[in-house]
């Protein structure tokens, strides 16, 4: 809501400074979001007359003209096609200076003297349009000081209302909370009825009483619609955002401004038969006055006459019954419309106009009558004409109810921790508008009719704050029993997830959770992700099954600009459908790509599968170290033969991989990049250790050389040997791979060393090679390994 | 005897001479081996009476004890010398870069929700979660959102087609915790949200932290002291804070809050349009409404609610100047926000 500042204390006479008033305003829920300049500051600018235009004897589009500022002519040289003898204009004197720094000096134009300039409303930050002179009414005064008649200089506060304060969309509803703000005595707009001068009526049904429970309507004849809307008026339009168009709907539109209800002028020659406010039968159309046509629903509500919908009520009016150059009798419409019938219609049609903004937030629906006479009272100043009876039709049932709301003192002392005197509260309610009464403990409180936000207690306690002021108010921590948070020592904090993470040098990312629909297709496996109906783009409009796609877009990102070693981590919740059921249980995702470290002097190499498995076993090991089983899995998006699928008490963490490189190829990654993406929450939640006393006799350690078969996993030699279920082999480490000169063609050998040891005495020579024997034999069995020579 | 006393004078002059341990050796062969010269001298015991070999024995051991320590003494320094020596040859530029061990970082979305959790956790708010797609209920409907008002043009809501919507707030947080816990209730709910808009400061996904308390005699006094703590303790200055009346459905009284521009002290910068206040989060008292549909009793609780967008909060913190930076996962953004 843009409001004029000099409009504003025209209704609540006040002292204070614009920056005062924008500070109190703010303060008090009415945020105010800019100021600006009503218009260029200006001095020295006149009402001139021009008495007598000539042309230029040496430049054809310019004028000498004979002007007169009441007391002296004074010769002008002006250049706009406008500019006749007769016209009333702003006469800009020698010495006045407009803006900043323009200064009007007496000046030669092409060897004809000229003093002073006459003005166009641009050039005196007016308009934002070049239109020639601005043409001024003949009774302004000649001589008058411009700026003085206009209200200038003068300032626009733009203020930004919350939805609740609809009472806000208006000057007197701004004046009215200013006047409570500055203590001023606001002086409301006088709304006195206008006697009818005929018997004309027109007929108005009410179909849909709930949309609209109250409709005024009156019939003005012999109105001449050629007539200027005056000066003042399109300046208060135009300082409130709102172009002239013609007189009739300038009135509309001031009246709107002025008191908060939206009206409608209607051509009453096109109205067939009676009013209905009716709910549009579904397929309906309407021209609009913005010339687009919309095909209507039943949950619409529409101004129709006998033959067809004429307006989107509340929201626009249609072209055809609109008020035209030809029209001479005016029916004027002022409604009260239900906030729930008209809201959202708008913006369902992509429309968004200062009626639907008031309806929706709720106008005061005991406005509308004296809304009428308002424009009526102007209409007739302006235009002339002979008013008909004010017609109000209304359904009472349907009409809004008086809101009583109780208020006790207690509520107010325990929610605010203030303690104010019974009058100081009734003063500050009753200057809102409330009708109070004082009762044992606290207030009845009549809700004025604009007040469509307050309907409970709270309401009024906010009402009370404030105006009392929120920084005003006593501050304190809540008190609060001293207990103690349980510790459970099975949860892993998700942070030291993280923090591990990071301290392998891997960068944690945030990406959307919602991807490309091909690169999940691409990346995911097979099946399609949750569908946005409405995505911000057709590159993020699938929900993520997995954070493989993020994270993979992430890396080419960096890829692209020049990174060569890129380790990225997400964690976040994963959107998975399995029938009816959605799982959005959150993920962990891991991306490396480059070489293993660091560049260095000592060497480097490029990451692979054993870095990655690496980072996810040290992950897995946060939570209490609980055994991993990692088995040669398929993945779509990941390379054969390098691919595992990781598994944590029989059940599927995820999969770790490499991205298969005819994939890589097509993202532009030259290098292989590895990916896991698992499940967290196992990874979060572990066992208390249970101790197992540790053993007082020495331990030894053996290492072996076997020879087995390329397809044999190293997985099952530790398996064969755990099989043995021999509580003396402690463990099994494989600490070389061989294949080559000395091993046999599709064969390697296996480099392996065995912890021993016996928990009750010390192993002699004898048992330890009788342990050896054994693991040798089992492997053989199980393997086919055999001792290489 | 004579000869002994050059035997070990020569010796002795040949192990002081020796350079390396080759040719100490050679004068150990030479002196003590089996064939050596002091050796050798105890064989000429045998040509003397039983009288004299006792006392010429002990001389000749006599030297040789001598000359074996005074070698071995020798054979020490020698050793020394040459491990120095070859330490030396392999001496490393210590000037060299050392092997990288380099961390990584958290992204500071992460890193300012975790200090703000950590703040909250101080007076025991415990950390609650929520699903990011939500059904109506508990994203619009709970929080006294009904389908027409017009708030919920003003957020722009992504949906599906099943009607379910990406939760464009933290509040369903609060609205599952007063459904499943019993007050008294101290929660934060940090989580991604999200909203159909995006340009220069808006992203279609963006973070906040919801807090909840909900007690007996909880006042607008708690909800002012409590904020207040936590600007002053989050940028850890001693800040103007400030409140706004304002309007959400799910508090009354609400209020959005300043506070004092943290780029230049409220003196007015770009940062702050030249206001000298920064919009940081809003907040309110639970409305009654909301306590009704989760079954709180509203005669005996009262509560307050605040909620606040991350990335704002870090943006100030670190001076971060655009918003589109959180999400592009720029390893040049990320790196600098080491540990």
């Amino acid at each position: 809501m843009k409001a004029s500042i000099s409009w504003l204390k025209s209704l609540c006479p006040t002292d204070l400074s614009v920056d005062e008033i924008v500070s109190r305003l703010t303060m008090a829920g009415l945020e105010v979001d800019g100021v600006e300049a009503a218009a260029k500051p200006f001095t020295h600018v006149v009402v001139g007359e021009v008495l007598s235009v000539s042309q230029h004897p040496d430049a054809d589009k310019l004028n000498v003209c004979e002007v007169t500022d009441g007391e002296a002519t004074y010769q002008v040289v002006c250049g706009a096609p406008n500019v006749r003898a007769g016209l009333k204009v702003p006469f800009a004197r020698v010495g006045a200076v407009i803006g900043d720094d323009f200064k009007i000096k007496q000046a030669n134009l092409r060897g004809v003297e000229s003093n002073g300039m006459l003005c166009g409303a641009d050039e005196l930050g007016l308009s934002d349009e070049r239109d020639g002179l601005m043409e001024l009414p003949d009774f302004f005064v000649t001589g008058s000081d411009f700026a003085e008649l206009l209200s200038l200089p003068d300032q626009v506060v733009e203020v930004d209302l919350t939805p609740n304060r609809g009472d806000c969309l208006s000057i007197t509803g701004l004046a009215r909370e200013l006047g409570v703000l500055s203590q001023a005595q606001v002086s409301f707009v006088d709304c006195d009825p206008v006697d009818p001068e005929s018997d004309e009526t027109h007929d108005v049904y009410l179909s849909a009483p709930e949309g609209c429970p109250c409709y005024v309507g009156r019939v003005i004849e012999n109105v001449d619609v050629s007539r200027p809307t005056p000066v003042w008026m399109v300046e208060r339009l135009r300082r409130s955002g709102v172009r002239s168009i013609d007189a009739i709907v300038d009135i509309t539109n001031y009246v709107m401004l002025e008191l908060g209800q939206p009206m409608h002028a209607f051509d009453r020659d096109q109205l067939v038969g009676a009013i209905d406010v009716r709910m549009a039968n579904d397929g309906e159309q309407l021209v609009l006055l913005d010339g687009k046509t919309l095909t209507l629903t039943n949950d619409v509500l529409v101004i129709a006459d006998q033959e067809k919908p004429l307006a989107l009520a509340g929201i626009m009016g249609g072209e055809h019954s609109g008020i035209s150059e030809k029209t001479t009798s005016v029916f004027l419409e002022s409604a009260y419309f239900n906030p729930i019938t008209i809201a959202g219609k708008a913006r369902r049609y992509g429309l968004h106009t200062d009626a639907s903004a008031r309806f929706e937030r709720g106008v005061d629906w005991q406005l509308a009558e004296h809304a009428c006479q308002r424009a009526t009272a102007l209409l007739i100043e302006i235009c002339g004409g002979t008013p008909g009876p004010v017609m109000i039709t209304d359904n009472e049932q349907a009409l809004p109810k008086m809101r009583i709301v109780e208020l006790s003192n207690a509520r107010i002392e325990q929610q605010l921790k203030i303690n104010l005197s019974t009058e100081a509260i009734q003063q500050m309610l009753e200057a809102l508008g409330f009708g109070v009464e004082v009762v044992d403990g606290g207030f009845r409180c009549a809700a004025p009719s604009w007040r469509f936000d307050v309907s409970i207690e709270q309401d009024l306690i906010e009402e009370i704050a404030r105006i009392y002021g929120y920084n005003n108010l006593p501050t304190s921590l809540p008190a609060q029993a001293l207990t103690m948070a349980s510790v459970p020592e099975t949860d892993t904090p998700l942070m030291r997830l993280k923090h591990y993470l990071v301290d392998q040098d891997i960068q944690e990312a945030i990406t959307y959770s919602f991807v490309d629909p091909e690169t999940q297709a691409v990346l995911g496996d097979g099946i399609a992700g949750i569908r946005l109906a409405n995505p911000i783009a057709s590159n993020l409009a699938e929900m993520r099954r997995s954070l493989l796609p993020g994270l993979v877009e992430a890396v080419r990102h960096n890829v692209n600009r020049q990174a060569s070693r890129v380790r990225l981590f997400e964690t976040g919740q994963c959107f998975v459908s399995q029938g009816d059921e959605l799982d959005q249980s959150e993920r962990v995702g891991i991306a490396i790509y480059g070489q293993s470290d660091p560049l260095h002097f000592s060497g480097d190499r490029a990451v692979d599968f054993f870095d990655l498995k690496g980072v996810v076993e040290g992950l897995c090991m946060i939570n209490g170290g609980a055994e991993l089983n990692w088995e040669p899995s398929q993945h779509p998006a990941l390379a054969p033969g390098q691919t595992a699928s990781v598994s944590l008490d029989g059940k599927v963490l995820g999969v770790v991989g490499r991205l298969h490189p005819k994939l890589a190829r097509e993202l532009d990654l030259p290098k292989p990049l590895f990916l896991a993406d698992l499940e967290l929450s196992p990874l979060l939640c572990g066992q208390v250790t249970a101790f197992k006393a540790i053993s007082r006799y020495p331990r030894v350690l053996r290492d072996l050389a076997i020879v087995v078969d390329d397809g044999v996993a190293w997985q099952q030699i530790v398996d064969a040997i755990t099989g043995l279920a021999d509580a003396r082999i402690q463990s099994v480490e494989l600490f070389d791979v061989y294949r080559g000169t000395g091993v046999p063609e599709g064969r390697q050998s296996l480099a392996l060393s065995l912890s021993l040891q016996d928990p009750e005495k010390t192993l002699d020579d004898t048992a330890i090679q009788e342990l050896v024997d054994q693991v040798v034999q089992v492997l053989n069995e199980q393997t086919g390994a055999e001792l290489r020579g | 005897m004579d000869n002994l006393q050059s035997i070990q004078d020569e010796a002795l002059a040949l192990i002081e001479s020796a350079d390396s341990l080759a040719h100490l050796d050679d004068v150990r062969v030479k002196f003590l081996g089996k064939k050596g010269l002091i050796s050798a001298q105890m064989k000429t015991l045998g040509q003397l009476s039983a009288e004299e070999r006792p006392q010429a024995g002990a001389k000749i051991n006599t030297v040789r004890d001598r000359v074996t320590k005074v070698l071995e003494a020798r054979k020490t320094t020698l050793e020394i010398e040459a491990e120095t020596q070859s330490l030396m040859r392999d001496a490393v530029d210590v000037t060299m870069p050392g092997r990288p061990q380099e961390i990584g970082g958290l992204h500071p979305v992460t890193r300012t929700l975790d200090r703000l959790n950590r703040l909250f956790a101080s007076l025991g708010y415990t950390v609650a979660t929520g699903p990011e797609i939500e059904d109506d209920w508990h994203n619009f409907e709970a929080l006294n959102i009904p389908s027409h008002h017009p708030a919920r043009a003003m957020h722009d809501t992504f949906y599906f087609d099943d009607g379910r919507v990406l939760r464009t707030h933290t509040s369903p947080v609060q609205i599952r915790t007063m459904v499943s816990e019993e007050p008294p209730i101290r929660i934060v709910a940090p989580g991604r949200v999200y909203r159909c808009d995006s340009d220069l400061t808006h992203t279609p996904m963006f973070h906040q932290i919801e807090g909840l308390v909900v007690d007996r005699d909880i006042s607008f006094a708690d909800l002012k002291g409590t904020i207040i703590t936590f600007l002053n303790r989050f940028f850890e200055a001693d800040l103007d804070v400030r409140f706004r009346p304002s309007y959400f459905p799910f508090t009354e009284p609400s209020a959005e809050v300043d506070v004092q521009c943290v780029m230049c002290e409220g003196s007015g910068c770009r940062v702050c349009s030249h206001t000298g206040w920064l919009e940081v989060m809003g907040c309110g008292m639970v409305h009654p409404t909301v306590f009704e549909q989760t079954g709180v009793d509203t005669s005996v609780y009262t509560g307050f609610a605040f909620g606040m967008g991350i990335e704002r909060l870090a943006m100030l913190r670190y001076g971060i100047g655009d918003l589109r930076l959180f999400y592009e996962n720029d390893l040049q953004f990320l790196n600098q926000f080491h540990g």
